[in-house]
């Protein structure tokens, strides 16, 4: 009762269907070329026209090469589906920023960067990630493709609406230890299914200290513990980021904005469903070891022992570490890696590469290691290169990408390959995720540049 | 895709792991098609054909022993990315109900898009549906939507399961949620008005 997210979604309801769903109001809908062709079909096979075109935006991200994106896309599968996007969206009078346009991107790098996504929204996409939104103060959720036909066509969607729980981490954030390491710890005490039904909202001191960068890292991991969505109330911070981006409110407007924003936070007799609360000081940089988000454990620890793990869920445990070529019990230090990706709508933003870029400036690349620095939109890559940080990326043996999701899930050519372990900045360490037999370690940027260049798992704390 | 759910009665193909994710459902790789056809082909891809594209010895779907339109799943079932393109693989394969202790949110909701019945059950009575299956692959189980009830015929044994009034009656009446949001124009209409004067 009485929290933000009542009153952002409250205020989104059309009409409860009798025995049935809310039908809720979206401000913005984001559009990709993987979970929109179908939508779009539908739509023209019932004849319809969007119902509120200046509210959707849309671009191609998870296909794009990563380099030569001024050549034709050589996987013709690949081509068809982001010249199906171009298309449909000259067809239907959408908003469409493609390759090489200067704001293309990874959606949920762009929403945020350009100040398309704004507190008190609601905001969704084919795309689970959308919960990064949630940074700005919006009520953001990923859904299905039937759900973006919804949207398209009725600017409406129906749903339950979902259970509120406050995750509050207090305390200071020890060195190292990045917004990353506390969603992935948040979610190694959550598990992949602790927050399903619910919507998130993350307070405390340690996030509210957080930039807005890493509130998006925090926000955009809140789907791998099941939750629909996560979002932290607006402020100061979320204030300064967007004055002045392009699509941001502007002049009178902005005062009037801001002054509604303000009103955007929690009562202070506000009742959640449920409360969780943890201490900055117990995260440590934080590393996967299996085949869900949830299976993270601090840099220094070892992977549970069979013993520790509950009946019901010992063939899977089993499964994933057979997968993942480790043992219950070990630790994960000094392992050999083979690949490191730095990128994707999880930790592909300027600070991210500030990140990377301090630990490997006036070092090498280690011998072996196959290393892959993917800019979460061209934005960033303007930014990284007027920093200077491209030089030292250079300088250390790295090599700067174009921007796309790449191989977070490697629908381009960014992939894996079978058997290699990759230690990689992306959201899912899923069998198969950065190509078929290919080994994730979920990490921060600063624990993948540590091992870009030592060639092993390395805790960055040792090295900075 | 839309037809009309009422009573399923059918053998099961058993899936006896937890946090099955929609990557496995269906690999990214799979998810260039620009319609909703052919996804059952791939479905679970990487655990039921190697990199040469032949049926892995082993997995469930390529064991006779088990047909059937009704998938049973272990634990949070659905978990990771939203691509509906999972659900048109379960449906595309010929599945019209899948029984889990548990479905993660948007997969649930992609599967009752599809007419894909998600049913939800306790975990003693997943565990005893295993058993059950383990025993006699042929056991059947009986889905009844207009009674919202499950039954282990092996056993007998029943359990009531939840979905909300609205989405039972499309589903039996193959209605689908964009032909009631088109019907309710003028509402939305009259919150623009009130909203975003």
């Amino acid at each position: 009762m009485n929290t933000l997210f009542d009153k952002i979604w409250d205020k989104h309801v059309v009409q409860i269907v009798k025995d049935g769903p809310t039908q809720l109001y979206i401000d913005r809908l984001y559009c990709h070329e993987v979970t929109s062709p179908q939508a779009f079909s539908g739509m023209r096979e019932r004849g319809l026209k969007c119902f509120r075109p200046d509210h959707i935006y849309c671009m191609p991200d998870h296909n794009t090469p990563t380099h030569d994106q001024d050549k034709p896309i050589a996987d013709p599968i690949s081509k068809k589906q982001v010249d199906t996007l171009a298309q449909n969206t000259k067809e239907f009078g959408l908003t469409h920023f493609g390759m090489l346009n200067p704001k293309n991107g990874i959606i949920h790098v762009v929403g945020p960067e350009r100040g398309l996504s704004l507190p008190g929204m609601t905001i969704v996409c084919g795309d689970s990630h959308t919960s990064t939104h949630g940074a700005m103060g919006a009520v953001a959720f990923g859904i299905g493709t039937s759900e973006v036909e919804m949207v398209m066509a009725t600017e409406c969607i129906l749903q339950q609406k979902p259970k509120s729980m406050r995750i509050s981490v207090e305390g200071k954030l020890g060195k190292g230890v990045t917004a990353k390491d506390v969603a992935l710890y948040i979610m190694s005490k959550m598990t992949t299914s602790g927050a399903t039904g619910y919507f998130v909202e993350y307070a405390g001191s340690a996030v509210k200290n957080l930039t807005m960068e890493g509130r998006l890292t925090l926000c955009n991991l809140t789907i791998e513990m099941g939750a629909r969505g996560g979002f932290i109330a607006p402020d100061e911070t979320t204030f300064e980021y967007i004055k002045g981006r392009e699509y941001a409110p502007k002049g009178a407007e902005w005062d009037k904005a801001v002054a509604y924003w303000r009103t955007l936070k929690s009562g202070d007799d506000a009742v959640f469903d449920k409360e969780i609360k943890f201490d900055a000081a117990d995260i440590e940089p934080m590393v996967t070891y299996g085949t869900n988000p949830g299976m993270g454990m601090g840099i220094s620890q070892s992977i549970p022992a069979m013993k520790d793990i509950d009946a019901a869920g010992q063939i899977s445990f089993k499964k994933s570490l057979d997968y993942m070529g480790f043992q219950p019990g070990e630790q994960l230090l000094g392992k050999k890696v083979d690949y490191v990706f730095c990128g994707s709508c999880t930790n592909g933003r300027i600070e991210d590469f500030r990140a990377f870029a301090s630990i490997v400036k006036g070092k090498k690349k280690a011998e072996g290691i196959t290393c892959w620095l993917v800019p979460g939109s061209w934005m960033v890559d303007e930014q990284i290169r007027k920093e200077g940080l491209d030089k030292i990326f250079e300088a250390a043996g790295f090599e700067l990408r174009q921007p796309g999701c790449s191989a977070c899930l490697a629908m381009n050519d960014d992939k894996i390959p079978a058997g290699k372990l990759s230690v990689s900045t992306s959201n899912r360490n899923f069998e198969g995720r950065q190509g078929p037999g290919a080994r994730t370690v979920l990490a921060s940027p600063l624990v993948a540049a540590a091992a870009a260049i030592t060639g092993i798992i390395t805790d960055p704390r040792s090295i900075m | 895709m839309k037809q009309k759910f009422d009573i399923i009665t059918s053998t099961c193909v058993p899936l006896p792991l937890e946090n099955v994710d929609t990557d496995q459902i269906i690999p990214a790789r799979f998810l260039k098609a620009t319609d909703k056809s052919g996804f059952g082909d791939n479905l679970f891809r990487d655990w039921r054909y190697d990199k040469e594209g032949n049926p892995i010895k082993g997995f469930v779907l390529n064991d006779p022993t088990y047909s059937g339109c009704i998938l049973v799943a272990g634990k949070n079932f659905g978990s990771g990315s939203s691509r509906e393109h999972a659900a048109w693989a379960i449906a595309g394969y010929g599945f019209r109900v899948v029984i889990s202790s548990f479905f993660a949110d948007i997969h649930k909701n992609n599967e009752l898009n599809n007419f894909v019945l998600p049913v939800v059950v306790s975990e003693k009575f997943l565990a005893e549906l295993f058993d059950s299956i383990k025993a006699n692959a042929k056991m059947e189980v009986k889905v009844d939507l207009p009674n919202q009830t499950v039954t282990n015929l092996a056993t007998g044994k029943s359990e009531k399961f939840e979905i909300n009034g609205y989405k039972k009656y499309c589903l039996m009446n193959a209605l689908d949620d964009i032909d009631f949001l088109l019907e309710n124009k003028d509402k939305i209409e009259a919150w623009e008005q009130k909203n975003q004067a």
